[in-house]
């Protein structure tokens, strides 16, 4: 046992799947432990994206530095939108009389004073609308404001309930952020209900490997149990066992799921519940498998010397045969787990998953940000960091898998 | 004495596993076949004759890895060569290569002249197909193979049949060397004899020139091969002609080996069989001195220090032990 | 060898197994008579495929026997329960083919040779009691007890583990043991030995030994009777110099004069 762990360890394939296993399941464990917030909590509002917000009100109470910084040049930058500075370019080249070559609308400081030098709301400006000539001229006048700097007025509510003016706010004033009483960072922003994504996405990636476990422990014991005893007995309860085996092959699973979880209803179907779902309708490839193993093993000497020695069935199933497909269920285990991971995330995609309002899987996650069509209104982070969580659990469990199906079977290894 | 089709000199090569250890399953081999001659290796499983076999061909693929030494067929050096060029020169035209489980070789979704086809192509290309199947056609009747096994597939053949087929497929180029690895052990008893039979027709109607044999069961190499070496750990203990060996081995392993044979012969079961106790050295760590020593029965101290050379005696034959000829004789005259 | 024959420990009548039904109907064994006797050698000969692994699994009791009686000391055969086949496996154990496929590679050496000592009755000897059946077992085929315990079987070779299947043979002293093909995987060096160790033993414990093989050469050295078989049957059988040194049956002959010679010369115009 020891000596396969350690030639296990020896596959960089499976390396590398323990490694991001590890990785995912760590980050399940622990973030969720030192987050602010509960995974359900609203905090925000819809598709907040991700960044760290401060509190308005705090940065104006706190102390303020004044900094010897023009802060003009990064206002600009901040007025002119892309679309505005390619507006710019035409103009100057239709009516400026520049070479299209000297522009650089990138470069914000020369564009402006390009824009400077040669715009002129008394330029003819042959061929354009009215409204376009006054857009051009609001541009102007949002320019000459970015540039010149406002001072902003505070006012605060005074003993008699009046506004009154307390301070006068210069461009060149800054706050420190750690003087702001309230920030709020959102690594991954928020989802459709505001709850921090990260905190929500961690725990859901605990549940749904929780389900995949569960799913891939119940599919691999039933797969196991039938798959022995199907293969060492044969006969009339092969016949039956294989029979059995054969109509849940060729019934489409994923129906069988969707119907399991249809009338099971909403109320009782708890993540524990889909993932026996899942796990009921996903041993038979186990069971096949296991019984093809144990009909070339029921032959082999080994177990012929184990009757000979007189030892009961029980016995020989648990001594001679079991351990030599030991090897073989383990890496069925890893692949039914990835499978349960993945039948959830599809169930719930279909809005069959768990009907709960305590908790929420990878699955469920993705159906909201659907839902609530994340992927029309941009917000990637409500759905991609959800799908790459997916695709890096089944893919680090899948790779430990063929890590230890090189091991196990010396045919397939590479050198 | 004829034209030496195959010389080997002083040949090393070695296996890396996967734990990168070395492995000198080949440890300075030496022989020399000469036209129309055949040789056979004997030697326990492990001893590194299949390993031997695969060396000779030149044609080294991971894990097998050339250390040191020449391989000379008909004059011409290939140890060194890159495998390609092996491939293209050498297999076919100078050696063929025979592996135990030759005939599971045969894709069977293709007819067998296909196989030929390729085998021709490979140093002709411009030869037609009519007169490649002609002359197949012609290859197999005088090997006394029908014809019509040329259209078939090889799921159509029986074990025997296609292996017969696989041989008269790969010395079809009528190679200078054919290296033959356990080509009967696979088989039935009958198809055996027709497989030695049609081993034996090559080199009488010359499409063979030389013959190295590899097999564990002695009787067979008997009855294939003018001359045999034991191989022990690697190394040749022993060399001399199949009657020498059989009947009048000096090494004390061949000596062992050769008083193991069992054959179902008037006389015969009487005979106390020899055993050879414990088991051949890992050739990870080969042994200092004499690499049989452990096993062997006269062994003295001296034995586990020095490295036995090789010692010549009589006419032609070769033996790796301390002690004299006369000495050894003795010995089994003594033990009956 | 005119040997005086002990009496008849197991004699097969009509011996019938048939596989399949319909379309995949085979018949393995053909109606097969025979007669095995206290002490004997026995070789049963044939290709493969000609129903000798099949008799064998029908002695043994792997398989059952589609028709025909089989009596055991005189007795016909009866392992229709559980308790039954125990008891019946005390008397006739087996050592096969391949040593590496004959041990359970996850128990170790010692559990092998206890689970005879267990079986044999000696469940409630003492540590000291036991320890001394089993040096006294594997110093039989010349292993060291010492020098084996816990460890695994995949630290021996191929011929310390046949020799182990001896000594478990040794440990259990059964009235007759099959010997499925025992050295076909061993290098011929150790083959020697564990012929030796095998007919050692039957001198020991006067024990029934029925060799299944291919290897004609192997029937002519160690037994006193040879059964030939071809497709299911017996083509001949008899004394051992009598069926292989002047063969009558045509298979026989054939047989026979495929295996390379050493002494005669090797006719091979007649393949």
């Amino acid at each position: 046992m020891k000596h396969q762990l350690k030639q296990a360890f020896s596959s960089s394939k499976f390396v590398l799947g323990f490694v991001l296993f590890s990785i995912m399941l760590l980050l399940a464990i622990f973030y969720p432990i030192f987050s602010p917030f509960d995974p359900m909590e609203m905090v925000g509002s819809i598709f907040y994206p991700p960044g760290t917000y401060v509190s308005v009100s705090d940065t104006v109470q706190a102390t303020y530095n004044g900094f010897n910084i023009d802060p003009s040049e990064a206002h600009l930058k901040a007025a002119l939108s892309p679309e505005n500075r390619e507006k710019m370019k035409n103009w100057l080249v239709r009516f400026g009389g520049v070479n299209e070559a000297d522009i650089d609308i990138e470069d914000t400081v020369a564009l402006v004073d390009l824009w400077d030098a040669h715009y002129s709301s008394d330029n003819p400006q042959e061929g354009l609308l009215s409204s376009e000539k006054k857009s051009y001229s609001r541009l102007d006048k949002s320019l000459a404001k970015a540039k010149t700097g406002i001072k902003t007025a505070l006012y605060t509510e005074n003993s008699d309930g009046e506004m009154e003016e307390s301070l006068i706010i210069s461009d060149r004033d800054y706050v420190r952020v750690n003087d702001v009483a309230n920030t709020v960072t959102l690594p991954l922003g928020a989802d459709n209900f505001g709850a921090d994504m990260l905190t929500k996405l961690t725990n859901s990636i605990r549940v749904s490997l929780q389900i995949g476990l569960v799913a891939g422990l119940i599919a691999t014991l039933i797969g196991l149990t039938i798959g022995l005893l199907a293969g060492f007995l044969g006969g009339l309860v092969d016949n039956i066992l294989t029979f059995l085996t054969n109509i849940f092959t060729v019934i489409p699973s994923f129906v069988i799921l969707i119907l399991i979880a249809n009338s099971v209803g909403q109320a009782g179907r708890g993540p524990f519940v889909v993932a026996m779902i899942i796990g009921v309708t996903a041993w038979p490839w186990t069971a096949r498998s296991v019984r093809s193993q144990v009909i070339s093993l029921r032959n082999r000497d080994h177990v012929n010397l184990s009757k000979l020695s007189g030892h009961s069935l029980p016995h020989i199933i648990l001594n001679d045969i079991l351990p030599y497909v030991a090897s073989y269920v383990v890496m069925a285990l890893i692949l039914q787990v990835s499978s349960g991971i993945l039948a959830e995330a599809q169930l719930s995609m279909l809005g069959l998953g768990p009907s709960t309002t305590t908790t929420t899987t990878l699955g469920m996650m993705m159906n909201w940000a659907q839902q609530y069509t994340a992927h029309l209104s941009g917000a990637w982070w409500a759905f991609i960091p959800v799908i790459l969580s997916v695709a890096i659990i089944s893919f680090s469990l899948n790779l430990m898998n063929t890590g230890l199906d090189q091991i196990f079977n010396p045919q397939l290894r590479e050198d | 004495m004829g034209k030496v089709m195959l010389e080997v000199k002083e040949l090393k090569t070695k296996y890396v596993t996967r734990f990168k250890e070395d492995v000198f399953a080949v440890d300075g081999v030496s022989l020399k076949i000469e036209e129309g001659k055949s040789l056979g290796v004997a030697g326990e499983s492990g001893c590194g004759k299949s390993t031997l076999a695969l060396s000779l061909m030149g044609y080294y693929f991971a894990p097998l890895h050339y250390i040191s030494g020449d391989i000379i067929i008909d004059g011409n050096n290939i140890s060194g060569m890159k495998p390609d060029d092996v491939r293209r020169k050498i297999l076919g035209t100078e050696i063929a290569y025979i592996p135990q489980a030759a005939m599971n070789a045969l894709n069977p979704t293709q007819k067998i002249i296909r196989f030929v086809e390729d085998v021709i192509h490979v140093h002709d290309k411009g030869m037609s197909k009519k007169d490649i199947y002609d002359m197949a056609v012609e290859r197999f009747r005088i090997l006394g193979l029908p014809p019509e096994v040329l259209q078939k597939h090889a799921v159509e053949l029986s074990g025997g049949m296609k292996q017969r087929t696989v041989i008269a497929i790969s010395t079809i180029l009528s190679p200078k060397v054919l290296i033959a690895d356990e080509p009967s052990s696979a088989l039935d008893v009958t198809s055996q004899k027709m497989v030695i039979k049609m081993m034996r027709e090559l080199m009488e109607k010359g499409f063979i020139k030389s013959m190295i044999f590899i097999t564990h069961e002695l009787p067979l190499l008997y009855n294939v091969t003018d001359d045999i070496v034991v191989m022990y750990a690697g190394q040749i203990v022993e060399k001399g002609t199949a009657k020498e060996m059989v009947f009048d081995p000096v090494h004390p392993y061949s000596k062992g080996l050769m008083g193991s044979i069992i054959v179902p012969e008037e006389g015969t079961r009487d005979v106390q069989l020899e055993a050879i106790p414990g088991t051949p050295p890992n050739l990870k760590h080969p042994p200092d001195g004499c690499r049989f020593a452990a096993r062997c029965k006269y062994a003295k101290p001296e034995c586990k220090v020095y490295e036995v050379p090789e010692k010549d005696f009589e006419d032609g034959r070769m033996y790796r032990c301390i002690y004299d000829v006369d000495y050894l004789k003795e010995v089994y005259g003594r033990n009956g | 060898m005119a040997k005086e024959l002990g009496k008849s420990v197991l004699k097969g009548e009509n011996i019938t197994k048939v596989f399949g039904y319909g379309k995949t109907r085979t018949e393995a064994v053909k109606q097969v008579n025979f007669d095995f006797h206290e002490g004997e050698v026995i070789s049963i000969v044939g290709e493969s495929g000609s129903g000798k692994t099949t008799i064998a699994r029908m002695i043994l009791g792997l398989i059952g026997i589609t028709e025909g009686t089989l009596l055991f000391n005189g007795q016909p055969r009866d392992i229709s329960n559980g308790r039954k086949k125990k008891e019946y496996w005390k008397n006739i154990q087996a050592v096969f083919q391949d040593p590496f496929s004959s041990f359970n590679i996850f128990n170790k050496i010692d559990d092998l040779l206890l689970d005879c000592i267990n079986m044999t009755g000696g469940k409630h000897k003492s540590d000291k009691e036991k320890f001394d059946m089993m040096t006294e077992a594997c110093s039989f085929v010349n292993l060291k007890y010492a020098e084996l315990t816990n460890k695994y079987p995949f630290e021996l070779s191929g011929g310390q583990m046949q020799r182990l299947m001896i000594a478990r043979v040794f440990l259990l002293k059964p009235k007759i043991l099959i010997a499925d093909e025992p050295t076909s995987m061993v290098d011929a060096c150790s083959r020697a030995t564990i012929l030796d160790m095998l007919l050692k033993l039957r001198d020991e414990i006067n024990m029934t030994i029925i060799f299944i093989t291919h290897d004609i050469g192997l029937a002519y050295y160690v037994s006193d009777s040879v059964y030939i078989m071809e497709h299911g049957k017996f083509v001949e059988s008899g004394p051992a110099e009598d069926v292989i040194i002047h063969p009558q049956a045509a298979y026989t002959k054939r047989l026979i004069s495929d295996v390379p010679k050493i002494y005669g010369e090797w006719d091979l115009s007649t393949v």
